[in-house]
């Protein structure tokens, strides 16, 4: 951003100049919206928005191939694999505002601005002295983006790509071993299933319904209304009805083995 | 691509309405082919052949009661089904339909935009218009949508990444990543001598990278949430899914949302594999046939050959199971793209070099794998063994002895009402059945 705030100073198209003041301080809400926003989704959409705006940048300095794998990469990819994650959070789950360490935000808040100031800093040195290409070589058609990229990937920067792509992968196979919990005992087969179905003490036949006020599904059992009468329309001219005995009217169990 | 902005407009405007026609004809289109499949009418009323059927129903669902659930997070509700047609109808802006034409005055591509990296701009529309799913059913506030929402986003994730490997496929061959340049890149037949007979194969695509393009019409389907792989919104499972609680124009966006994609996957993948606008026929027999305005018939046939395909399998399959799906995905699809992906890149490095050695070791390697790979997932059945323990019935499973005594029939415990009618309830049901039989 501050490379696209130079060359806008030193004469940046109009096109240009029109997207970056309106993206720009969208992608600035969507970061101060990431840290401010209560529930975890909605933090995890305003750093989506943030990482779109980004790409858009890329794109309008002529690294489209940047851009789109941006969106790809980090929008589609990773941040729906966080949103995966958080929904099984629950909706209605909201951080804790309690302070676990004595002082912990006091000191969060410090070290988090001399973080900002940090990063400000190095940033500014490392850019000042940069001049702004207005045509890069890749731009001109001497050489496609996409052949810059790789070439700079797999000749200079090849031993650091590999060594992040190791460790990349020990990290998700890490994860994985973590996670994986060893299943106890065998697969419990069709048979074995069967059996406890049919077993005595144990109701065999389909539980009613959802939204069905009974006690059996029975055709002969006639319904009941919200308030316990029961529902006249339910009743079958063929079948006669019947109030079920005590014993039949306990629970059959249905829940699975009797405890 | 240097068009003034009035022919931008109007090339927007023109892609716009043959994408809602398109999908307003498929809607229309899968009811009847379906119906045809088994063996029924299907819709026949509104119009010739019922073609104003979707437009109709489209009528309908606008002028529907628009519900929003208590519990639903109003503003990402909102933006969900925004965000999947947005997504749908912008990735269709880089699909070629034709050659360059004299429009109005102007020598112009039939395509929206055309550029260096414009195959991504698909896949980065697709992975986006996930998010109008998967926010679609958090913000919800149901248990179905959520459930549907989860699924939609491994679904999606995993079987983009066989879809991606298989485009990298066409990159490595084209080395081109712009729709335009691929198409051109096809038009050039693929000279064969086979025993001193010479034979010039189509450039077409899914020739050479045929397991690519089974894989991507694999993963097309499951990247498009259509049945077999339609689980988002399995109805028989989870109602309808991520759009369980939606009605009205909020649902139609999401159905028009599915077939734009549905149509936007089709073009793509007749673009990267079978020669895009090019006639399916060699130049010679009809010079003319790739010029002007004729290139549409070759395109949109082409399309709509695929739209068939996908109405096909709706009519044929029955949806997987989740796991099978996932298995499906990441043991199959992901582990051959790569496999094939390594083998391709060999063969080019030794296509290029002149050196015939990679490319023998390219070819007795893939074969090797392929051969060790059939060895080891040949599907296999487990022979029936007879049971190890004494079984009480068939098999092992519990089956009513064969002395069973019918229990007494418990209709006979105790009646309900029996002054209602005053009569035996056996009476009741006997005369209830003359009644019938008297009408």
């Amino acid at each position: 951003m501050i490379d696209l705030a130079q060359s806008l100073a030193q004469g940046a198209s109009v096109g240009e100049s029109v997207f970056f003041w309106i993206l720009a301080p969208i992608a600035l809400g969507g970061a101060i919206g990431l840290v401010l926003a209560r529930s975890a989704i909605h933090a995890a959409l305003m750093l989506a928005i943030t990482m779109m705006c980004l790409a858009v940048f890329y794109i309008m300095q002529s690294a489209p191939f940047l851009g789109f794998v941006q969106i790809m990469v980090y929008t589609g990819a990773i941040m729906m694999l966080f949103l995966f994650v958080l929904m099984l959070f629950g909706r209605d789950s909201k951080d804790s505002m309690f302070e676990t360490l004595r002082g912990q935000r006091f000191f969060g808040v410090c070290l988090g601005i001399g973080l900002a100031a940090l990063l400000a800093a190095g940033l500014a040195r490392a850019v000042s002295g940069l001049a702004v290409a207005n045509d890069p070589a890749w731009a001109t058609g001497a050489q496609g983006n996409v052949e810059a990229i790789a070439e700079a990937l797999f000749s200079t920067y090849l031993f650091p790509f590999e060594v992040v792509s190791g460790v990349l992968t020990v990290a998700a196979v890490g994860a994985l071993m973590f996670a994986h919990v060893a299943k106890k005992g065998g697969v419990r087969g069709q048979k074995v299933h069967s059996r406890e179905r049919f077993a005595p003490g144990v109701y065999p036949g389909p539980k009613p319904g959802p939204g069905v006020f009974a006690t059996s599904d029975s055709t002969a059992t006639p319904a009941l209304l919200p308030d316990g009468s029961i529902e006249p329309e339910s009743l079958s001219e063929y079948v006669p009805p019947r109030q079920l005995t005590a014993a039949e009217a306990a629970p059959k169990h249905t829940e699975g083995r009797e405890s | 691509m240097n068009d003034p902005i009035w022919l931008m407009l109007v090339k927007g405007v023109l892609v716009f309405v043959v994408l809602v026609l398109l999908v307003l004809f498929t809607i229309w289109f899968e009811r009847r082919v379906v119906a045809i499949m088994q063996v029924r009418p299907g819709p026949n009323r509104n119009g010739p052949f019922g073609l104003l059927q979707s437009l109709a129903d489209g009528l309908k669902l606008a002028f529907k009661e628009d519900a929003m659930p208590r519990t639903a997070d109003k503003i990402v509700f909102i933006a969900a089904p925004v965000i999947a047609v947005t997504c749908a109808f912008t990735a269709f802006s880089v699909i070629p339909f034709g050659p360059e034409v004299s429009l109005f005055g102007v020598e112009t591509a039939l395509q929206l935009t055309d550029f260096e990296v414009s195959v991504l701009v698909i896949l980065a529309c697709s992975a986006l218009g996930v998010y109008g799913i998967v926010l679609a059913g958090w913000a919800s506030g149901s248990a179905y949508s959520l459930l549907g929402a989860l699924r939609a986003a491994a679904q999606v994730i995993s079987y983009e990444i066989a879809l991606g490997l298989a485009v990298l496929a066409v990159f490595f061959q084209s080395r081109l990543l712009s729709t335009g340049a691929i198409v051109d890149a096809q038009a050039e037949g693929l000279p064969l001598s086979i025993g001193g007979f010479e034979l010039t194969l189509p450039g077409w695509y899914f020739i050479i990278l045929a397991p690519s393009f089974v894989i991507f019409v694999i993963a097309m389907v499951g990247e498009t949430n259509r049945a077999p792989f339609d689980l988002p919104e399995a109805e028989s499972e989870l109602v309808a899914g991520f759009a369980t609680e939606y009605s009205s124009l909020k649902y139609a966006s999401f159905f028009l949302a599915e077939y734009v994609n549905m149509v936007t996957m089709s073009a793509l993948c007749v673009t990267l594999f079978l020669g895009g606008w090019a006639a399916p026929f060699p130049n010679s027999w009809w010079p003319g046939a790739n010029e002007g305005f004729m290139p549409l018939i070759w395109f949109f046939g082409k399309v709509l050959a695929f739209l068939f395909f996908y109405v096909w399998l709706r009519g044929t399959l029955p949806r997987l199971r989740y796991d099978q799906f996932m298995r499906l995905g990441w043991k199959v699809l992901v582990p051959i793209s790569l496999v094939w992906l390594m083998v391709l890149a060999a063969m080019n490095i030794g296509l290029d070099t002149g050196n015939g050695l990679p490319t023998r070791i390219a070819f007795a390697g893939g074969a090797a794998i392929a051969v060790m790979a059939l060895i080891f997932f040949w599907p296999s059945r487990k022979p029936y063994e007879d049971p190890a323990e004494p079984d009480t019935g068939m098999g092992g499973f519990p089956v009513p002895p064969l002395d069973l005594a019918v229990p007494p029939n418990p209709r006979a415990l105790k009646e309900l009402e029996p002054a209602r009618t005053g009569a035996a309830p056996d009476e009741d049901a006997a005369a209830a059945t003359t009644e019938k039989g008297e009408e």
